[in-house]
């Protein structure tokens, strides 16, 4: 009994001092901690939750109003409110007895891997050019840089505008060296290469500037030990430029794998995921569920956990994976 | 995340980063140059080749933009421009794309600012948690916030709300941010806060006079991705929006598309790509000196 009412102030006390101590860190983080909280947390919780029911835009209100003639309203319990369902949506969703989600998950693999492959190795590529010294070379970076200052909803435009069937350069190019007008949006597999190119030809910007970054952060000693003991440009390439940038290279791997996963509007208003949905990924097709004829939240609610499931487990999995080659991450 | 490779950059020395350490010329044959050469005007040219064909066509009369003969400029006109302001909502759409890119970038510059340098200076329960929360929300997929947040802000009465959009870029674009400065902060070095503290600044005084003016390349690179996360954003704004007077410009634009297998209106959406483009190019034009600075410093240490 005296030890307990000892240890309440003490502990009191002991939560003061954290407090005086760390006031004003929590403070500063607040803002931020309080949006992600109110607007992906709880939304994420909700998500989860709308994801076990069956609620679309038909059974979303709990009661049904009807204009009466004298202009009041007449409420009645909806006949069939949505309900809980258990993982009914998830079993709906991966057998494909709704919507398409396998061949949607062959397309978004393809189009990740595809995307993130390109981005990399390109980006490495021009990277290392870039990192040398030769005239005129501000006056590339920035030529080499501005696709990122192309909004992504005008990039999908302009590149649209350049694949188009009739008048677009890319085929009038090609009737010169006599190849016919080819449709590019007509079938899967010139669809999806169409895109890959626009993703690309978005996305490299922003490796570019992180590997050079990670680059000019490798200390030129290396380069000039490695020199001294023989080293010719390609084994200074393997063992002294690719190990610098390890730290680099796994962060903006993971990220950019991440974000073309995730990635929206390319696909979306290029070709509304066209060919009859046969490059629809898995987030056009969620938002589809969503936003397009009867509303269907809870299918879109499944779809988005599935993505996120993925997700985690391919980010859980690489940080397996790189701490096993010894990075500690 | 641990700092892996690290060299303590001086962010004032690291602020032009052109002039760090490229590797010496010496000794390139000629052959190797003319390569090198060859390599970077050809991805110049790809770089920039879709822009200057959309700036291109956006001045032909629309038989020639719907042609199939390649003309780079054929009786050029202003008409498509004309048409554009006088007939179409694209200068309110516009104004309300300022507005929200605006404010989105106002408040997640103050937020991640001062997030990233809590982060960055202080030892304080719920940092590492917080570090990984901010990697983990690049994850969610718009598709399982959007009906959630679309409730939300039902809810509180801002559908169809420039500041709805607002919120949920900040949401979008804080967290990596705040990650970016963090990682930028961590390379001015803490004696300028020890030499504050003497001074008599309190922590928030040593933040805003000391720190944030020294971390301006860092925060160039925050306004840049803030922005244009705000100006090109388009699943939010297709779902929170639903009056033309309230569009942006990335659902605005859709409208120029009608559903096949009608044409879209290209001689509406080439002069719009084009106007679209300048502001976020004049913000790009600020931020692309600091780009590398800014943006791996947070890169290389995580």
């Amino acid at each position: 009994m005296t030890a307990a009412t000892a240890a309440a102030p003490q502990r009191r006390r002991g939560i003061r001092r954290t407090f005086d101590q760390h006031w004003y860190a929590w403070a500063m983080v607040a803002p931020v901690v309080i949006v992600l909280a109110v607007l992906v947390f709880y939304p994420l919780v909700n998500g989860i939750w709308l994801s076990l029911t069956n609620t679309t835009e038909a059974n979303q209100a709990a009661e049904i109003c009807v204009k009466s003639l004298g202009g009041g309203q007449v409420c009645t319990p909806s006949p069939d409110p949505a309900r809980f369902i258990g993982l009914g949506n998830y079993v709906d969703l991966i057998s494909g007895r709704v919507g398409r989600f396998w061949p949607q998950l062959e397309i978004t693999l393809i189009w990740t891997v595809g995307c993130v492959f390109f981005h990399y190795t390109i980006g490495l590529a021009l990277a290392i050019l870039l990192n040398r010294e030769f005239k005129g070379r501000t006056a590339y970076r920035i030529l080499l840089i501005l696709p990122w200052a192309v909004p992504a909803f005008v990039s999908a435009f302009a590149w649209k505008f350049i694949f188009e069937r009739d008048s677009g350069i890319l085929n009038a190019a090609l009737g010169v060296v006599g190849i016919g007008p080819i449709d590019w949006f007509a079938t899967t597999p010139t669809a999806l290469m169409a895109f890959i190119v626009v993703n690309v030809w978005l996305g490299v910007p922003f490796m570019m500037v992180a590997v050079l970054g990670g680059l000019q952060s490798i200390p030129a000693e290396l380069y000039e030990a490695s020199a001294m003991d023989g080293a010719n440009p390609w084994q200074q390439f393997v063992n002294v430029t690719l190990p610098g940038l390890r730290p680099v290279s796994a962060t903006v791997i993971l990220l950019g794998t991440i974000w073309t996963f995730n990635m929206f509007p390319i696909i979306f208003l290029v070709s509304q995921g066209g060919p009859a949905g046969g490059t629809e990924i898995l987030v056009t097709g969620a938002f589809k569920a969503a936003f397009e004829g009867i509303r269907n939240y809870s299918l879109a609610a499944t779809y988005g956990v599935v993505i996120l499931s993925i997700l985690v487990v391919y980010s859980v999995g690489y940080r397996f994976f790189l701490r096993k080659q010894g990075e500690v991450w | 995340m641990k700092p892996a490779v690290m060299t303590t950059q001086d962010p004032i020395a690291a602020a032009p980063p052109a002039a760090a350490t490229p590797r010496h010329a010496r000794g390139r044959s000629r052959r190797g140059s003319i390569l090198l050469h060859a390599t970077v005007i050809s991805a110049s040219a790809f770089a920039v080749f879709p822009l200057v064909w959309i700036l291109l066509s956006s001045f032909k009369p629309k038989e020639w933009i719907q042609s199939s003969q390649i003309t780079l400029v054929k009786e050029p006109t202003l008409a498509n421009y004309q048409a554009l302001l006088a007939n179409t909502d694209f200068l309110v759409w516009f104004r309300n794309s300022a507005v929200v890119a605006l404010f989105t970038m106002v408040f997640g510059i103050a937020m991640s600012a001062s997030a990233g340098y809590a982060i960055s200076r202080f030892r304080f329960p719920g940092k590492r948690p917080l570090m990984w929360t901010f990697l983990i929300t690049q994850m969610f997929p718009v598709a399982i916030l959007i009906v959630p947040i679309y409730t939300i802000m039902a809810a509180l009465g801002l559908i169809n709300t420039p500041a709805s959009l607002v919120i949920a870029y900040c949401t979008v674009a804080v967290p990596f941010c705040t990650w970016m400065l963090k990682g930028y902060f961590d390379t001015i070095p803490v004696e300028i806060d020890e030499a504050g503290r003497v001074d008599g600044l309190g922590p928030f005084g040593t933040f805003w006079r000391l720190i944030l003016p020294l971390a301006r390349p860092g925060l160039a690179v925050t306004a840049f991705y803030t922005f244009l996360t705000a100006w090109g954003e388009v699943a939010y704004a297709s779902a929170f929006l639903n009056t033309n007077d309230r569009f942006t410009l990335a659902y605005g634009l859709q409208t120029f598309v009608p559903k096949s297998p009608a044409l879209p209106l290209w001689e509406l959406l080439t002069p719009a790509a084009v106007l679209i483009t300048i502001p976020s190019g004049i913000v790009f034009f600020f931020a692309q000196k600091h780009l590398v600075a800014g943006l791996t410093a947070g890169g290389t240490k995580g």
